[in-house]
């Protein structure tokens, strides 16, 4: 007999087995999936903590958004992507750890370290293990033969920094300028780069010794002399983000009027909430999230980060691409995918759209001029200049 | 010059205020509080949260940071110190423990409070300009404050009876045990009062400086720096070791300046030539 109780329970028998035999299909469908695994070595403790969990949450963010969307296809074998992640703590001795560990789980492509000494301490590692690295690190010899396993995940200083100088020479008249840097490899290397970059414009140094600890929380003391100078250019050479606020709140505050710039990814959160209406006119280097020239893919992806991790972080408009290079030129050459020999060839006549700019702009490998090879992502070298909690875009720059 | 000096005052006053709640727990426990630099850290992101986040009163969000701090360090004084000094006799076990506890911390504050850089509105704005000082205003009422803090802190220690009890305890443990101080309790307060402290001017300096996950440590390291100059549980040293330690840098920034990053270097340095001379800082024993 059909009464009401067996047939709601017949409806809510057949819904769950719909839906138990739909997750399977999903689960099968993706269990065949074939896992590629994409290495992440890099800091995500400490002081630095927000380089590489941009990083890695930047890594992580996209691979969710592919795996959701069916995985990716490459030759005739679709992959999930597997984001294995090391933090490294800014120590190369545990990076080299993290490349090891890389090595054995046989991972053919890292992205990371963070910074120089990192980056150049897993070189052994990368080049005996056949791994390609992406750093965000800058020292040439990395990227110059005979070195040929690291690419540079981004824009370096010493292209950026020229183009800014002269940029503010030519539109806003700067004659005189000053660098601050912390006292750590990678801002000083950056701060010497600049200041050669600098005298090359004609620009008067009036300050290039000046530095500071890293873990300093008050910069009065440390800027109170440069201040004093009058430069109409205060460069914060290689500045952590935490410390940009800082800076630029003890600047103003002191009586400082002329510009400031760095050449390294900010956050404008970040500058909000620790500089406040201080940070306006503040110049920094960023990636393809500014309304102008983001596309929706961007927009995308920027909504599944603040989904995922609860907020973005505005350095990942930069570190959102070392993913993508490395999925779409194993798309162009498949034979890659355990062969790094087959990606470097790769590299050299790699193409493809870029996803995450509006208009026709691609994907390929550059850095000819600079390291003599193909060792550099094209990354938009997109100048941001912040304004009331946002980054607006100051002028949009390239290298080759 | 007017300008090096008041920097110097401003920062031994903030110094002054972190150093002081690590020495305290030194003289009453003996406990080398690796954690010291994290509790602050945990204030600041409460006051961060409280008065940047929820737009509460900044009054109430200090409060907030020194309750939770006061909370948390008694119940490790508790659950954690206690036991371990009960049961271990070498000393080395609680510093263990310490470090064990900082590196805890390290990892929660970033798992709750991710890894970026926060600051919260002005206290108060505008800057003071006159006789060849700059000084923000909000910078003035913290440096203040801390004095406030620190002489209420003396008054409290020298004055009260929980004060005389814990310097009891700081001079000799048994024969304050033995006069009838209840150690386990006075321990406990120790311990809630300089994880209250760390937690209070992590909340007070989150209005100037900001705070990220990060800094902890370093935090630690220049706690330990004011301690070592003057005295390690001693109250005086600490306050004095602080200002010294501020000074120093407020000078040497402006004086070594066209030498590179050396202030630090020469601090080291003349660190190190100084414990040689003074190894138990500028007021060596623990206080009372």
């Amino acid at each position: 007999m059909i009464n009401r109780r067996s047939t709601l329970k017949s409806m809510a028998l057949g819904a769950v087995s719909t839906l138990a035999l739909a997750a399977l299909g999903i689960s099968s469908a993706q269990a065949e999936n074939k896992e590629l695994k994409i290495g992440f070595v890099g800091v995500t403790s400490g002081p630095a903590a927000a380089w590489g969990t941009s990083n890695v949450r930047s890594m992580q963010t996209r691979a969710a958004w592919i795996n959701e969307t069916g995985g990716v296809k490459i030759g005739n074998d679709t992959y999930n992507i597997n984001i294995v992640t090391f933090d490294d703590q800014k120590d190369p001795k545990r990076a080299i750890a993290g490349m090891e560990k890389m090595a054995q789980e046989g991972v053919h492509y890292v992205v990371g370290p963070n910074v120089d000494d990192g980056a150049a301490a897993v070189r052994p590692v990368a080049e005996a293990n056949g791994i390609i690295y992406f750093p965000y690190a800058f020292p040439k010899a990395l990227y110059q033969k005979p070195a040929s396993n690291a690419v540079l995940g981004m824009i370096a200083n010493y292209q950026s920094g020229p183009a800014i100088y002269k940029y503010l020479k030519e539109n806003k008249g700067v004659k005189k300028i000053a660098f601050v840097a912390a006292n750590e490899s990678d801002p000083l290397s950056q701060r010497d780069s600049g200041v050669e970059a600098a005298k090359a414009l004609g620009l008067e140094v009036v300050a290039q010794n000046d530095t500071y600890q890293n873990d300093t929380r008050d910069f009065t003391p440390v800027l109170t002399p440069i201040v004093a100078l009058k430069p109409d250019l205060l460069v914060l050479s290689g500045v952590a983000p935490a410390n940009a606020p800082l800076l630029i709140r003890a600047a103003r505050e002191l009586g400082y009027e002329g510009l400031i710039s760095t050449e390294t990814a900010q956050d404008a959160k970040v500058l909000e909430e620790g500089a406040g209406e201080y940070a306006n006119g503040f110049i920094s280097v960023g990636g393809a999230s500014t309304p102008e020239i983001a596309s929706d893919a961007m927009k995308e992806f920027v909504a599944r980060y603040t989904k995922m991790f609860g907020e973005y972080n505005d350095e990942s408009n930069t570190k959102v691409y070392a993913l993508e290079y490395i999925i779409e030129t194993l798309k162009a050459n498949p034979a890659a995918i355990n062969d790094v020999a087959e990606f470097k060839k790769t590299m050299d006549t790699f193409s493809a759209p870029n996803p995450f700019l509006k208009g026709d702009a691609k994907l390929s490998y550059v850095g000819m001029t600079s390291f003599g090879q193909k060792r550099q992502l094209s990354v938009p070298m997109v100048v941001n200049e912040y304004k009331d909690g946002a980054f607006q875009t100051l002028f949009v720059g390239s290298v080759d | 010059m007017e300008q090096v000096i008041a920097n110097g005052l401003y920062l031994g006053a903030q110094y002054a205020l972190i150093a002081l709640g690590l020495t305290l727990i030194f003289a009453l426990m003996n406990v080398l509080n690796f954690a010291h630099g994290q509790m602050y850290v945990l204030g600041g992101f409460i006051t961060y949260t409280v008065y940047g986040q929820l737009g509460l009163p900044f009054v109430m969000a200090l409060l907030a940071s020194g309750v939770t701090l006061a909370v948390i360090g008694a119940l490790m004084e508790k659950f954690l110190f206690r036991t371990v000094i009960r049961r271990s006799h070498r000393e080395e076990s609680t510093m263990l423990l310490a470090a064990a506890t900082a590196f805890f911390f390290d990892a929660v504050i970033l798992l709750l409070f991710g890894e970026k850089q926060r600051g919260v509105p002005k206290i108060v704005k505008g800057v003071f300009n006159n006789a060849g000082i700059i000084m923000p205003y909000d910078r003035m009422v913290v440096g203040v404050l801390a004095i406030v803090f620190i002489a209420a802190f003396v008054l409290y220690m020298q004055y009260s009876r929980v004060g005389r009890a814990m310097r009891a305890l700081a001079q000799d443990r048994v024969a304050a045990q033995l006069m009838g101080v209840r150690v386990d309790r006075y321990s406990m307060i120790g311990f809630a009062m300089g994880a209250m402290l760390a937690g209070v001017v992590g909340g007070l300096l989150v209005t100037i400086t900001g705070v990220n996950s990060g800094i902890g440590g370093p935090i630690s390291i220049k706690a330990f720096l004011m301690v070592m100059i003057g005295g390690a549980g001693v109250v005086g040293g600490a306050i004095a070791g602080g200002f010294i330690l501020g000074m120093m840098e407020s000078v040497g920034l402006t004086v070594l300046r066209e030498y590179g990053d050396v202030t630090y270097l020469v601090i080291f340095a003349a660190l190190m030539v100084f414990l040689s001379i003074r190894p138990n800082g500028l007021m060596g024993k623990p206080w009372g």
